[in-house]
């Protein structure tokens, strides 16, 4: 199919529509009022169904409901917006049922702001809702590879039986670049038939409850290690990462993810001509982190930048994952403000010629 | 010859310009709200609660003190200050949104407790913050982004109409429904502002005032349009008037119509 | 190589249907492009911008804080702008609307009477295509041909505002261009 100019959040809806998801619940919210807005207009289109829900609250219950009868759904919002959706995410975690959500962060905490973040990785990543859950969380750096990452969503809350989470910042909602979408897909995991679905019973099997309730706690504990079982696959096959740059001598690696990284991407082009050695890593699933093939390549540098819209939260998986092996850096802008690719050059040359190692704690 | 002053600012407004576009009603609405609340002499103890919404910055129009709130949750909030404070003024300052929508529980409760306190409701039939999205109150018909094609009733229901709802309660309170779009309504929205204020500084009852209001840039009109556009198309739906008073008298003064056009 | 440009302007000037126009026109010449428009609430706003890169090879940061060119359709564009461009950048500058010269000396400057040329042909809100013809004119980032396609696209059906626009574009392709020959202007790639 030919490339189209589209912005983000618009290759996201038809990407989801791609995947074939005829069921969007949402509420507007900036900056990605775009994505039910698409869907309001180009779902009636393909034999869908767009409802806008009174609330995020109403609306992670509404796609709960439409996942338990078995069929693709998935709804978008923003921080403040993911935040109320916890309830419903939580109760999908623990009732095992494929649903895709995205959320375009904005600045926080509280009202905040609308411009661009990556304050919500905790959220996202550590569980966000109460209880012992994961979701599969998909952080792209471009509109096509948010097209792409959305359609994989859908086969991995599928394969899984988990929430699954696209996870951009402003710029990835409001930018357009041009999006290629494959004309013949294959899944990018094996899809069961879902023979769990509530949608009637007559007889043939047992009934089949949609539910997270389990008062016997050693029934409950069972559930709980059944979860964690399947996140642990999930740390085992999932993990995806990119590297720039790593095929050259680098002296710092510098860490980032989504548009915060393409924006590191340009300021290691400039780095080369000056001839400073750095290079980027690049995570696309948040969880499961890329531990190891972090570790592996900060091996070939002397220290580790890490640069994030927010003051500092994946890092906490950067330390992780290099032990104190290397000395950790740190560039962070918040409240909506953007890093620019100066000033990431700026701090790799610094911390190339010598600058004191910045340590954090939490 | 001594000086009259026969037009200032109200103490209650603070002396800056606002952000709402050229032809926004809600500018209206404040001042007829801090002229009230300086008639009445409750500023020095008046507390705004802010919506979510183009009016999220009501707090720095007014020269109260202010809290603002999460989206919907204003007459929570307002519930919080005024059980912690009951000497203080409370008043809410919601949109339809923020009011009717995702804060629907908050309200409905709000007033089934009988808060006293006040709820300035701006219905614009739209969402005005976030660009122009369909509203529980957006006409039927009518063309937001979320409903391209117009409300269709038989899929998203009839617009919600907030005053009548909120009078259906078994208790005491003052509901009302005004507009300002020509200056005799606004005379008229002041009227039941008052009315609101003085029950709430009496002690007497929850109160909210409903004001229909204009958004020129959403509906997609210029602003003189879009006071006809109110004439002609709100208040057909919305009918004004009281709809509840405390002592039971004054009730509903015209039926809803019963055409839902 | 690379072309980025930030376009700056008042709401309602029509800075981010160039800017996409620009985008659309380079994805047409088989460039990598991106387009990055400033966002707000919807009440009234102050000034709108956005950001436009056109590569040959895969856009990295969409981004850009000190810009190749910069074209400014308003007074406060100028001052927000004016510091950020790249030395030996190139300025636009709506003379139309700005009537302060540019401070800085290590710019080429293009000053494009935007409005009143938009004026003149009858259409006060093709301004912004004027601008958008003078920046093909001094850059020739992407093909005249190929924006004339998209504007004719854009107001299908509406023969006349075509046409206006057509002629905005053109006769700001000719300024940019003879300002460019002149040596106040650039080459394609600036200040790279
Ligand atoms: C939890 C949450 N959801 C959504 C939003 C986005 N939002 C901001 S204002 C608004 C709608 C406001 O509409 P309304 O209450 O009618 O006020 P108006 O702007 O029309 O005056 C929405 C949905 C938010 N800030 N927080
Ligand atoms: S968007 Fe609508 S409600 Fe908001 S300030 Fe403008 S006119 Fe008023
Ligand atoms: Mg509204």
């Amino acid at each position: 199919m030919a490339k189209k100019l589209m912005k983000g959040c618009e290759a996201i809806g038809e990407a989801a529509i791609k995947a074939g998801c005829k069921l969007f619940f949402g509420y507007p919210i900036t900056p990605q009022n775009e994505i039910p807005e698409y869907m309001a207009h180009r779902l009636p289109q393909v034999g869908g169904t767009f409802v806008q829900a009174e609330s995020e609250v109403a609306a992670s219950n509404m796609i709960y409901g439409a996942a338990g009868s078995g069929e693709r759904v998935f709804t978008s919002s923003s921080s403040p917006g993911i935040s109320l959706m916890q309830e419903g995410i939580s109760y999908i975690a623990g009732s095992e049922l494929p649903v895709v959500i995205v959320n375009i962060m904005r600045a926080g905490p509280g009202l905040g702001g609308i411009l661009p973040s990556q304050s919500d990785y905790f959220q996202a990543t550590k569980g966000g809702g109460h209880g012992d859950y994961r979701l599969l969380v998909l952080a792209p750096w471009s509109v096509q590879e948010a097209a792409d990452l959305m359609q994989d969503a859908f086969d991995l809350a599928d394969y899984y039986r988990n929430p699954v989470m696209v996870l951009g910042d402003g710029l990835i909602g409001q930018m357009m670049e041009p999006v290629e979408f494959k004309a013949e897909r294959t899944p990018c995991k094996p899809l069961p038939p879902k023979a769990w679905v509530a949608t009637g019973c007559s007889g043939d099997r047992p009934t089949n409850i949609i539910n997270s309730l389990f008062l016997d706690p050693e029934v409950l504990e069972r559930h709980n290690q059944k979860l964690k079982a399947k996140y642990d696959l999930m740390v085992r096959d999932e993990v995806r990462c990119a590297s720039y740059g790593t095929d050259r001598p680098y002296e710092v690696l510098v860490v980032a993810y989504g548009t915060v990284a393409r924006v590191c991407s340009t300021a290691l082009d400039d780095l080369r001509e000056d001839g400073v050695g750095a290079a980027l890593f690049r995570p696309i699933t948040l969880f499961p982190f890329p531990y190891a093939e972090l570790r592996a390549a900060a091996e070939n540098a002397r220290a580790v930048l890490v640069v994030e819209l927010s003051t500092g939260q994946m890092i906490e998986d950067v330390r992780l994952a290099l032990e104190g092996s290397r000395p950790i850096h740190f560039l962070g802008r918040q409240g909506g403000m953007l890093i620019s690719p100066e000033a990431v050059s700026e701090r790799v040359s610094a911390i190339s010629a010598g600058l004191p190692e910045e340590v954090r704690h939490g | 010859m001594a000086e009259t002053v026969v037009f200032a600012r109200p103490q209650a407004l603070a002396p800056v310009p606002t952000h709402y576009c050229p032809g926004c009603t809600h500018g209206v609405i404040h001042r007829l709200v801090a002229e009230v609340v300086d008639e009445l002499g409750l500023a020095h103890r008046t507390v705004g609660i802010a919506p979510v919404g183009c009016s999220v910055l009501a707090y720095n129009y007014f020269s109260t003190d202010f809290q603002e709130a999460a989206h919907g949750r204003a007459p929570a909030v307002a519930t919080g200050v005024k059980r912690a404070r009951p000497d203080l003024i409370v008043f809410a300052y919601q949109g339809d949104g923020d009011l009717a929508s995702i804060g629907m529980a908050e309200i409905v409760h709000c007033a089934n407790r009988g808060e006293k306190i006040t709820v300035v409701f701006v219905n614009n039939a739209i969402y005005g913050m976030t660009g122009g999205q369909m509203a529980p109150t957006t006409l039927p018909g009518q063309v937001t982004t979320t409903c391209p094609l117009g409300r269709d009733v038989s899929q998203v229901g009839y617009p919600i109409r907030v005053a009548e709802l909120l009078a259906t309660l078994r208790t005491p309170a003052f509901v009302a429904r005004a507009a300002v779009h020509t200056p005799l309504h606004a005379v008229t929205a002041k009227e039941m502002l008052r009315r609101a204020f003085r029950y709430q500084a009496e002690g007497t009852c929850f109160s909210l005032v409903e004001v229909l209001s204009t958004c020129p840039t959403n509906w997609g009109m210029p602003p003189v349009e879009a006071t006809e556009w109110v004439e002609k198309n709100m208040v057909p739906y919305y009918p004004l008037g009281v709809f509840k008073t405390p002592d039971g008298l004054d009730r509903a003064p015209r039926p809803a119509p019963a055409t839902e056009g | 190589m690379q072309n980025d440009l930030i376009i700056a302007g008042f709401g309602g000037q029509g800075v981010l249907l160039i800017g996409k126009m620009l985008a659309y026109a380079g994805m047409a010449d088989g460039k990598e492009v991106s387009w990055l428009p400033s966002y707000g609430p919807e009440m009234r706003g102050g000034t709108c911008n956005c950001t436009v890169v056109i590569a040959d090879r895969p856009v990295g940061s969409p981004v850009v804080e000190r810009p190749r060119v910069a074209m400014v359709m308003n007074l406060p564009s100028l001052e927000k702008y004016e510091g950020m461009v790249k030395p030996g950048g190139l300025l636009l500058v709506n003379t139309s609307l700005i009537s302060r010269d540019v401070q800085r000396s290590d710019l080429r400057v293009v000053k494009v009477p935007a409005n009143e040329i938009a004026n003149r042909l009858g259409n006060p809100r093709a301004a912004n295509m004027v601008a958008l013809g003078a920046y093909l004119g001094a850059t020739r980032a992407v093909s005249l041909a190929a924006v004339e396609g998209l504007v004719r696209e854009t107001f299908a059906g509406k023969a006349k505002v075509i046409d206006s626009n057509l002629a905005a574009l053109q006769e700001g392709y000719a300024l940019g261009e003879r300002e460019a020959a002149d040596g106040k202007a650039v080459s394609q790639e600036v200040g790279a």
